[in-house]
């Protein structure tokens, strides 16, 4: 047959070639999905590109070395200040105050519904909570304004309801949902032998949830807790509408402070393309981008490292 | 070993209570919307003009605003989405481009929205010079919510058991007559029910469209992808914090939150009892 003698010839290695190879539609094909797959990485580069294109430039300009300075004042007359620092102050104090809150509220929840709730009310709790990350955060951040900020402005006698604690509880509130999702993973992931190695030792199912369990599930726990800090530091629109948006240093929670994504979205509207306010505007971004991309590679390291799903 | 049992109870009655808390604090604040909207949802509040920069009105140009934006961005990240998905289920091999590959979703799934508004600013909005505009908009959504419908699609395709794939194999198909014939049709209803959460992100993002296409107040029907529109999220924005007499136009915040959440939890909802649906259709 024609083919033995292909197969059986000094052509062998062309022969196999020819037979084995993709058809060229089938290569075209793979090529296609591959090209899809790859649009993620160029929005990646595009967006690290897009954020340095737009920001470097503020080198020439003769503030530039304000960045690092304590005030923000872009729209002095005299001489404009562009110190991200308060900003970035503004943003730690909140992501703080929200952590603080998030995460007792988050675990025990998540303990509670992995644990202890009954079949009946995690069907219904784990869904609910889940329904509360997909309530959009401009429809959260109304709410604080106008049912949460006159709470705390006569629970605490301020002059305004407008403060970094307000502004921290609804990102607190906004971070719940991640935390106990993936907490609750990870918990439901701790092998039954070391519930039972600890009941059979005679710990109570107390003892054996919190010295046991949850001290194994803590690695996904913290990753839990690091991804709803990344949402609470990116968190735009709630805090924009009720923290105040004063530019101040401060450590005060009942001060009104101003983040770094309050502050891109409140100015970049009213600023001149090109300008040195734009182009401080744009490191801002980058801070903010980078902040975020070291907290989620982080917490993705922790979670694979444990080989929880991503 | 009963006096233990006994000294523990509050703790578990605090842990209960904890869970409880957060469950009636979300159920407040849906509740809160629904009352405070309820009342100023009108056939005349969905289909007429805003008049006094939305003081006064309807938001029917809000509503169609945000209904193209969502169109616009389905249109670009579902394809996307879903290629990109079947490449890394079916065709991707551990290397490090598909590493690589996984690391930039991973990267992209983190991203804070007002980022993706700067990206949107600088590339599509200044350097494509496409202006605000629909198609500015739309793409930027459209980049946000892809990590979201690749994970979900990919889910829905690794749902469907290998057996099918290499009965097909062995009958000759070629790879790709197998995904087409063999493994999309049962996926593709998973796919597109994950991919409905993205659509609910992208109708209820506020930060990105900001600085890519939201337009303060229009009261206009856009006429090309190239028109600024007014979106939902963020003519809640305005109502409720740029406008001078916010208290007086609160009916009108309430009733634009409600349009929102129904809209947004909707379509939740709608890709939560989908994929009950599909899971008992499909039982293998």
């Amino acid at each position: 047959m024609e083919e033995d003698g292909c197969l059986n010839s000094f052509l062998t290695p062309v022969c196999y070639y020819i037979m084995m190879r993709e058809p060229w539609k089938e290569k075209t094909i793979r090529l296609l999905l591959l090209g899809a797959a790859m649009t993620a990485i160029v929005i990646v580069a595009l967006i690290f590109v897009f954020l340095g294109k737009e920001s470097l430039p503020i080198v020439h300009d003769s503030n530039a070395s304000s960045l690092l300075g304590t005030r923000w004042n872009p729209v002095s007359f005299e001489r404009p200040v562009y110190g991200m620092i308060p900003l970035i102050v503004g943003s730690v104090l909140v992501t703080l105050l929200a952590t603080l809150v998030a995460v007792p509220f988050g675990v025990i929840g998540a303990v509670y519904i992995a644990e202890v709730a009954k079949p009946a009310e995690r069907e219904f709790f784990k869904p609910f909570i889940e329904l509360l990350a997909g309530i959009p955060s401009v429809v959260i951040g109304f709410f604080g304004l106008v049912v949460l900020s006159p709470i705390v402005k006569s629970l605490f006698h301020l002059q305004s309801g407008q403060s970094a604690f307000t502004g921290a509880l609804l990102l607190a509130l906004m971070s719940i949902p991640t935390i106990i999702t993936i907490s609750e993973d990870a918990i439901r992931s701790v092998p039954a032998s070391y519930k039972e190695a600890s009941l059979s030792l005679g710990a109570s199912p107390l003892q054996t949830l919190w010295r046991v369990t949850v001290p194994a599930a803590l690695s996904g726990i913290i990753a839990a807790v690091m991804l709803g800090i990344g949402r609470v530091i990116g968190e735009t629109m709630a805090v924009m509408m009720v923290t105040g948006n004063a530019a101040i240093i401060t450590a005060s929670p009942f001060e009104s402070v101003r983040t770094m994504t309050a502050t891109i979205a409140a100015e970049m509207g009213e600023v001149a393309y090109g300008s040195p306010h734009y182009r401080a505007l744009f490191c801002v971004g980058i801070v903010l981008l980078l902040a975020t991309f070291a907290l989620n590679t982080i917490a993705l390291r922790v979670m694979k490292k444990y080989r929880m799903g991503t | 070993m009963t006096k233990r049992r006994y000294f523990e109870k509050p703790i578990y009655w605090l842990m209960r209570a904890v869970t409880y808390f957060i469950v009636i604090v979300i159920g407040y604040i849906l509740y809160d919307i629904v009352r405070g909207g309820i009342g100023t949802i009108s056939w005349e509040f969905l289909t007429t003009m805003p008049r006094r920069s939305g003081a006064e009105g309807g938001i029917l140009p809000v509503i169609i605003g945000t209904f193209y934006l969502v169109i616009g961005t389905v249109a670009t990240a579902l394809p996307i989405g879903m290629a990109a998905a079947i490449y890394l289920t079916e065709y991707a091999t551990q290397n490090r481009l598909t590493r690589t590959i996984r690391l930039a979703i991973s990267t992209l799934a983190g991203i804070p929205s007002i980022v993706f508004g700067l990206f949107g600013l600088g590339l599509f909005v200044i350097f494509f010079g496409f202006k605000a505009s629909i198609l500015s908009g739309s793409l930027t959504l459209a980049c946000m919510i892809l990590p979201i419908i690749i994970v979900s699609s990919e889910e829905a395709l690794k749902a469907v058991p290998q057996s099918f794939r290499e009965a097909s194999l062995a009958l000759g198909a070629t790879k790709w007559l197998t995904i087409r014939k063999n493994v999309l049709p049962y996926a593709i209803p998973g796919m597109l029910t994950g991919s409905i959460l993205g659509v609910g992100r992208a109708a209820g993002e506020t930060a990105p469209i900001l600085l890519t296409v939201a337009a303060f107040y229009l009261p206009k029907l856009p006429a090309s992808i190239f028109d600024q529109v007014m979106a939902l999220p963020y003519h809640l924005y305005i109502l409720a914090t740029q406008l001078p007499d916010v208290d007086a136009v609160r009916p009108m915040q309430y009733g634009t939150a409600l349009v929102l959440i129904v809209l947004v939890l909707g379509l939740n909802l709608a890709a939560i009892f989908l994929r009950i649906y599909f899971r008992r259709k499909y039982r293998w």
